[in-house]
């Protein structure tokens, strides 16, 4: 019982990871179309940049708000010198330039920082809290942080006006521009977001699941999975999605197929959903476009 | 002077020319009507106004010229285009909508003011404080279009870009648009190029009337010249 | 006017008929010529000229489904895969010749890849790239699982014995090998090219451009993307097949997403929906990255990455659209020069197919 329920929570943690990533995917693909290939490994840029900026001194804190404004830039950037002269090519062309973009963040990370794996501190102290014998102070930060994260976003989404332009531009984009949006600066801020979550959900896994350039394959397959799972086209889907791939990846591996074949599970998900219900959970049907 | 003036104005889409030097007028709080078959080039007008496509020739708004502006850029002049099929966000609430339509309109955005809009905007389309949470691809084919008349109010426009209102819509509900439009329009003051098939009862409306063959203006004047020539009142407007 | 117009037509066609005869022939001798040179290489050279040789297969598989088809596969790396452990498995557990092997490996891979396809079609684009990209990335985990290491031997895979040469034939086995992935190339590509040039490639292609019209006069649309899938998936085992016989090991690690990606930029760089760029890509991804990589272990992807990104701006029909140009510029020139002396009026270049 112990046991099981120390899977649960460790499944909680890796699913607020997921969920983050998985949310990232779904804002990019609400206002693209696209599915962003590259979301892993601009997380991984970020945390990157994070243990520099630690290696080089700062307090933890001030690494993670540092970081993650200056991977909102990056994503910014990239959509405009990347993404955007791409826009108007065939659907093939664009997930050439994501996987493009996927493989050189990867050998940027690489590159600069080598390929042997370091060890990522945590900001949560290494005693389980209250003496528990369940879940871990990272693993419980980890869960705060998401979903203090999550409700973040929720109400910028919600309750601001930039939030409720960007749900617009998401819903219909030529209308958009008639009510005066510039829709493509709408688009760079979506991208400043996804990279802004993802560098979030990266410096959180990476005391986990410890930092090296192949880090995030494993960890963008499940969010994947879980943005699938939830309907690509739905944030909450995505949130749902991620906690319980979170909690099936941990529970599988535990009890029925062995760590070893754990990332065999989210194939088998995503072929499933693909098959059973190719929408997700929360999205609305999706129909061959013509 | 003319609140928006075209001259010479041709627009293409891939394959060919749609709009051969169209001039045309709008005076300030006029109504101008364009009519003309499907085809003819009238959708074509409106989106070759606010950028949408490429075009060629002048187009004047207030005395300046916005030809080679972005869409967005025409929309905050104060030109509110309601295009073809109501082009609503389906999946915000009609509230949500018509917020939208105020975020980046002249003037002043504070809460009182815009309180003051929503105000306005459902004191003419009662129905839509009735809908005020409910998301607008759910509502009905006129409520949506009341939705979408609204939300181009509450960008205060000095210009209204109609995509045929009446399109699928029953005789009623066609008749009380029109009757609010009238409103709007002398009330509010705003200009309105209107883009109709219904012509019987768009020319109640206008001051000045465009027909439309393929992309050329074939005739232009008040509405009572087109009711005196019998062969074009049989050709278009069928009685 | 009209009738030296026609003159004209004719005398150009005959022209072209003459030149383009002629190139097609030098064209084979080329090819023939530039598959005997390796032959007189230095063994590593041979094995590297079968690796290219291998990865034009795989490349040509791959250019069915992505570039003909359409579709989009992020793990054609696994077929790849499985193919060569077919291979593998059958020759180390069971003996079979090894010859026998590769049509083995290409049934597993078409029946996967089929299966793989059936689900697939239903999906647009995205879907299919995101469930490819999984398999792809998933691949050595299963290959690496415990239950079936009796087959697969786990992590350490499985190494095999060169084959010997037969007949007596005065060829290093190097040099067999070559031979025999050059041969199966050989059929595979005349088989591509005439399936392409035919009705069936006009249907996987109509099935790409405009689904509902396809499906409108009477082509099942489902299950031709399901069977283009198998096909290209086919092909691609096969390489893999090969290509476990060349190098003489498997192993979970050699199938990685990486292996899928290089695919990917092979294509693109060769040229999509283009036989002859399934060469030019496989040269392309064998030799760049070795070359790169003295730079950095980073280099490599990093070369990858920018590659992927720039042709898709600069060069979206890869090598192979270049080299079509560079052809019809050539053509265009002769006829200018060829008309300059009949008559003064120039003509237009006519327009050549790859």
């Amino acid at each position: 019982m112990e046991g099981l329920l120390h899977q649960v929570f460790a499944g909680l943690a890796n699913g607020a990871i997921y969920a983050s990533l998985a949310l990232a995917l779904v804002m990019i693909y609400r206002v693209t179309h696209f599915v962003n290939f590259a979301q892993g490994e601009l997380a991984l840029c970020s945390t990157y940049s994070a243990w520099a900026l630690i290696e080089a001194g700062a307090s933890y804190w001030v690494a993670f708000v540092v970081t993650v404004a200056l991977s909102f830039a990056m994503g910014v950037v990239i959509e405009r010198v990347v993404i955007r002269p791409a826009s108007r090519a065939p659907a093939l062309s664009v997930v050439i330039v994501f996987i493009g973009l996927m493989v050189a963040l990867n050998s940027v990370a690489g590159w600069i920082f080598g390929y042997s794996t370091l060890s990522f501190p945590s900001p949560f102290p290494a005693e389980p809290p209250f003496g528990n014998h369940y879940i871990g102070s990272h693993e419980l930060g980890v869960i705060a942080v998401t979903l203090g994260m999550l409700g973040l976003l929720y109400v910028f989404f919600r309750f601001t006006t930039l939030g409720l332009v960007l749900r617009a531009v998401a819903d219909n984009a030529e209308s958009s521009r008639l009510v005066g949006i510039r829709v493509e600066r709408m688009l760079g801020l979506g991208w400043g977001l996804a990279a802004a979550i993802g560098a979030v959900a990266g410096i959180m896994i990476a005391p986990i699941v410890f930092l090296d350039p192949s880090m995030m394959s494993g960890v963008m397959l499940y969010a994947f999975a879980a943005a699938l799972l939830g309907g690509i086209d739905s944030p909450i889907g995505a949130v749902v999605g991620g906690f319980i791939v979170g909690v099936l990846e941990n529970l599988m591996g535990a009890y029925v197929i062995g760590t070893e074949l754990k990332l065999t599970v989210a194939l088998v998900l995503i072929v499933v959903v693909l098959v059973v219900k190719p929408s997700g959970l929360f999205g609305q049907p999706v129909a061959a476009r013509v | 002077m003319s609140l928006l003036a075209l001259a010479g104005l041709s627009a293409h889409y891939g394959c060919g020319p749609v709009l051969h030097g169209i001039s045309l007028d709008v005076a300030a709080a006029g109504v101008s009507v364009v009519l003309g078959a499907n085809g003819a080039g009238k959708t074509t007008l409106l989106r070759a106004v606010c950028g949408m496509i490429a075009r060629e020739g002048t187009v004047e708004f207030d005395g300046a010229r916005i030809d080679r502006m972005a869409t967005p850029d025409v929309a905050r002049l104060g030109i509110a285009h309601v295009p073809e099929g109501r082009g609503t966000f389906p999946n915000l609430s009609t509230e949500e909508n018509l917020r939208l339509g105020a975020c980046s309109r002249r003037g002043p955005r504070d809460r009182r003011a815009i309180a003051s809009l929503f105000e306005r905007v459902y004191q003419y389309f009662p129905k839509l404080a009735q809908r005020r949470r409910q998301q607008a691809g759910t509502l009905s084919g006129g409520e949506q279009q009341m939705l979408a008349l609204g939300r181009a109010l509450m960008s205060s426009p000095k210009l209204m870009l109609l995509d045929e209102p009446s399109f699928g819509l029953a005789p009623l509900v066609v008749e009380e648009l029109y009757r609010i439009m009238r409103d709007i329009n002398a009330d509010e003051h705003v200009g309105i190029l209107l883009v109709e098939q219904n012509a019987a009862i768009a020319l109640d409306l206008a001051d000045q009337v465009y027909l439309f063959e393929t992309g050329r203006v074939v005739m232009a004047g008040p509405p009572k010249d087109l009711r005196g020539d019998e062969a074009l009142r049989r050709v278009y407007l069928g009685y | 006017m009209v009738a030296g117009a026609f003159d004209r037509g004719i005398a150009g066609a005959q022209r072209d008929g003459v030149a383009r005869r002629a190139l097609s022939v030098a064209t084979v001798v080329a090819i023939v010529a530039a598959c005997a040179i390796p032959l007189w290489g230095s063994p590593y050279q041979v094995f590297q000229m079968t690796l290219v040789v291998i990865d034009a297969i795989a490349l040509l598989g791959l250019n069915l489904l992505t570039g003909y088809g359409g579709q989009i596969s992020l793990g054609h790396g696994a077929f790849f895969g499985v193919g060569a452990y077919t291979t593998a498995v059958l020759i180390h557990s069971w003996n079979v010749p090894y010859l026998l092997t590769l049509p083995c490996a290409g049934l597993v891979c078409l029946a996967l890849g089929f299966v793989f396809g059936l689900p697939a079609v239903r999906l647009d684009g995205l879907h299919l790239a995101l469930a490819t990209f999984a398999l792809g990335v998933v691949l050595p985990q299963v290959l690496k699982y415990k239950g079936i290491e009796a087959w697969t031997g786990g992590v350490q895979g499985i190494s095999l014995e060169k084959p010997a040469v037969p007949f007596g034939l005065p060829l290093s086995p190097d040099q067999w090998l070559y031979c025999v992935a050059l041969a199966v190339a050989a059929g595979l590509f005349a088989l591509a090219r005439n399936v392409m040039r035919g009705a069936t490639g006009r249907v996987i292609v109509g099935v790409r451009d405009s689904p509902v019209a396809a499906s409108s006069v009477g082509i099942d649309t489902a299950l031709t993307k399901a069977a283009t899938f198998g096909v290209s998936a086919m092909l691609t085992g096969i390489a893999g097949a090969l290509s476990a016989l060349v190098v003489q090991f498997v192993g979970p690690d050699s199938f990685t997403i990486f292996l899928s990606i290089s695919l990917l930029v092979g294509i693109v760089v060769g040229g999509l929906a283009s036989i002859s760029g399934a060469v030019f890509g496989a040269l392309f991804i064998q030799f760049v990255p070795n070359l790169a990589d003295d730079v950095s272990k980073a280099a490599p992807s990093a070369v990858y990455g920018v590659v992927l990104i720039v042709s898709v701006y600069l060069m979206p029909y890869g090598v192979s659209g270049l080299l079509r140009k560079a052809k019809a510029r050539a053509f265009a020139w002769i006829d200018a020069r060829h008309s300059r002396s009949v008559t003064s009026q120039p003509t237009k270049p006519t327009k050549q197919g790859s």
